[in-house]
């Protein structure tokens, strides 16, 4: 022990750290604050540190090459000891992180941390979101398979359609005329280089800053920040009532860090690494590429914007968002803190998490997409051909044979991106029926050049055909008046 | 010499400094900035569009449509499978031919043929387009890109090289906007 104590004694009258250090640790914090609300940002950081850790393990193995990237992730997922579990702790340590960074932007939100003089502390918080996000997607890109490949064909198109410069957007992105090599090194770039160096730096800033200012005290309903007089309250808060950082209020820190470790590495073990999927092949064309989950609200969003406002959306949408968050400690930066008095904090927290909760189900489910293979997988439920026509079952057939199973749904089975079909006899008359299966229309294509006129009226005799079995059909009253005969015209 | 005399020797020393390096680094970012555009500037060169080769077109027999891949003709000896490049030549009546690239006007993912329901449909967001290329329904605001092709010697070649997008459509044809 003695010779520790002359070790630590020795260095620390070169270094001089020692007093800073615990004068840091030591520092006074509003008692109130040792609370499990006030864990996350340390856990986001625990995140990091893992991330950092296993991403240099990963790229001991990792060759970031478009020839070579997939096979060497097969190499760390069979052949290298535990490689599979290190990418699985680096996937989970990202999802986790991504989580626990808006957890704390939400928790910091509620409890009006953003307010004077945390304003910076705020932003640089949001500048961490956007890197984390950042690293996020650039992470998915060094999982280079199917969903990468097509990943980065999406990012392309949508970065080309900035005005003006949108193609050389697209040959900065892609360093090159396409997807290939040159790619994947400069995403590489990104990930191990330049976005952990930002964020390594705004962390730094961020934490400095916290330090500086102060952890921000519980809010109280009715306590109001002003700029003349906050920093005395805050001062008698922490020194007249405070407790110290260490070891009073780090405790829960520790315990919920460690927590989040075990709970990334038990994800880990049991749902094992991400991938890779298919290869990055792009003449393979019978996949669906999809975004990792954080981004699923995205790709759910982008099938559902009108074609004519999509690019102004896409290009502005971001932007005015990042503005927003960028803005609100200085539209917001002195008044009540707690959520218990603003109403309109919590209902915005609350929308946005539903919107995005929303999005991210449909994102999973893809309901706008056709299902590809229902007219060759999805029978036509037995109910709606017993008892038919011969000409009723023989457009049962042209339904499947024309595909329209992959996108409309019997029975709750096949494609959703159009109304399901059991009632829709209730719906349309004949004619209409004629009408939208040759002409299309509300998002439907016209299939009057690829259906033979007895193509068309047997399927039209069996669209007639779904309806409940006591219920008439819809029927257009005008033309039984017209004809003179029908029910309707002789009808009192 | 007086103190004030060394005070404004030193401070020009350090003004010096600063101008020098100043200059230095407007120097050197002259090259760092041509390294990082340089896929910018070699297409505007150079160009990454050539003519390439489908094959015969045996391959390709009339009333159909069928799909064609290409070694692209800008490739590094690292880039494996990626340079492998697919699309979709529809052959109408052995004179007419329309080549569609495979990646979808929306947001770039790869379409499928239907020669069932004579459709292209997308899996990503749901794009759909007639046999000729043209927008069905869905998310794309146009339809499907066609490369320049040219029939010789019995082959079809098309004019390709980079990732058509919805911002670049100079070299690439609009969809037809007729169902032939």
């Amino acid at each position: 022990m003695r010779m520790i104590q002359k070790i630590g004694e020795w260095l620390d009258l070169r270094l001089q750290l020692g007093r800073p250090i615990r004068e840091t640790a030591e520092h006074p914090v509003p008692r109130e604050t040792a609370s499990w609300f006030y864990v996350f940002g340390s856990a986001a950081l625990t995140c990091f540190m893992l991330q950092i850790v296993t991403g240099i393990l990963l790229a001991l193995i990792y060759v970031p090459s478009a020839g070579e990237a997939w096979n060497s992730l097969q190499t760390l997922n069979h052949d290298i000891s535990l490689g599979w579990f290190i990418r699985a702790l680096h996937g989970w340590g990202s999802n986790f992180m991504v989580a626990i960074v808006l957890i704390h932007m939400v928790q910091v939100f509620l409890f009006g941390a953003y307010k004077f003089p945390r304003e910076l502390t705020w932003v640089v918080g949001v500048l961490l979101l956007l890197v984390t996000l950042g690293m996020a997607f650039t992470g998915q890109i060094m999982r280079f398979d199917q969903d990468a490949y097509w990943g980065l064909g999406i990012g392309a198109s949508i970065a080309s359609r900035v005005p003006v410069i949108g193609p050389w957007a697209v040959n900065l992105m892609l360093g090159g005329p396409i997807i290939a090599g040159a790619t994947l090194s400069r995403f590489f770039a990104l990930h191990v280089f330049v976005v952990p160096g930002l964020l390594i730096a705004f962390v730094g800033i961020h934490l400095l800053m916290v330090l500086k200012l102060g952890i921000n005290e519980w809010p109280m309903p009715g306590r109001i920040v002003r700029r003349a007089t906050y920093m005395q309250e805050y001062r008698e808060l922490t020194h007249k009532q405070g407790i110290p950082f260490v070891p009073n209020a780090v405790g829960k820190d520790i315990v919920f860090s460690g927590f989040i470790l075990l709970a990334i590495a038990a994800c880990a073990i049991y749902f094992g690494p991400f991938g890779p999927g298919g290869k990055p092949d792009p003449t393979i064309i019978q996949t669906a590429p999809r975004p990792d989950f954080f981004f699923l609200w995205l790709y759910a969003l982008l099938s559902f914007l009108p074609p004519s406002a999509e690019t102004p959306i896409l290009l502005i949408g971001p932007a005015i968002g990042i503005i927003v968050l960028l803005a609100l400690p200085f539209l917001a930066g002195e008044g009540e803190k707690s959520w218990k008095r603003r109403p309109i904090a919590v209902l915005t927290i609350l929308l946005i998490a539903v919107a995005l909760g929303t999005m991210t189900h449909l994102g999973q489910h893809t309901p706008w997409s056709p299902v590809m293979d229902a007219w060759s997988s999805e029978p036509i439920p037995s109910q709606y051909v017993h008892g038919r026509t011969a000409l009723e079952r023989r457009g049962a057939l042209v339904f499947q044979a024309k595909q329209c199973h992959n996108c409309h749904s019997l029975d709750e089975r096949g494609g959703q991106r159009g109304p399901a079909l059991d009632t829709v006899a209730l719906r349309l008359t004949e004619d209409q029926l004629i009408r939208q299966v040759i002409q299309g229309g509300g998002n439907m294509p016209a299939y009057g050049k690829n259906l033979s006129p007895a193509e068309t009226t047997a399927l039209v005799a069996f669209l007639e055909t779904l309806r409940p079995a006591n219920q008439a059909p819809a029927r257009d009253a005008s033309r039984s008046v017209a004809l003179g005969t029908g029910e309707s015209a002789t009808r009192p | 010499m007086s103190e004030q005399q060394g005070m404004s020797r030193r401070t020009m020393l350090v003004k010096v400094g600063i101008v020098l390096n100043g200059i230095v680094g407007a120097a050197l970012a002259v090259p760092i900035l041509r390294f990082l555009l340089s896929p910018v500037t070699r297409e505007k060169k150079f160009g990454y569009e050539s003519w390439l080769s489908l094959g015969g077109l045996e391959q390709f027999p009339a009333g159909q449509t069928r799909l064609a891949t290409y070694r692209n003709p800008v490739v590094n000896s690292w880039d494996g499978e990626t340079g492998d490049i697919a699309c979709w030549v529809r052959n109408v009546d052995d004179q007419t031919f329309q080549v569609f690239a495979i990646n979808c006007a929306h947001l770039g993912c790869p379409v499928r043929w239907f020669p069932q329901s004579s459709l292209f449909m997308c899996p990503c967001h749901g794009g759909a387009y007639y046999q000729d290329g043209s927008r069905a329904s869905g998310p794309p605001e146009r339809g499907l890109f066609q490369y320049k092709h040219k029939l010789e010697d019995g082959k079809i070649f098309i004019k390709a090289g980079e990732m058509p997008t919805p911002g670049r459509t100079a070299n690439t044809k609009r969809g037809g906007m007729t169902c032939a």
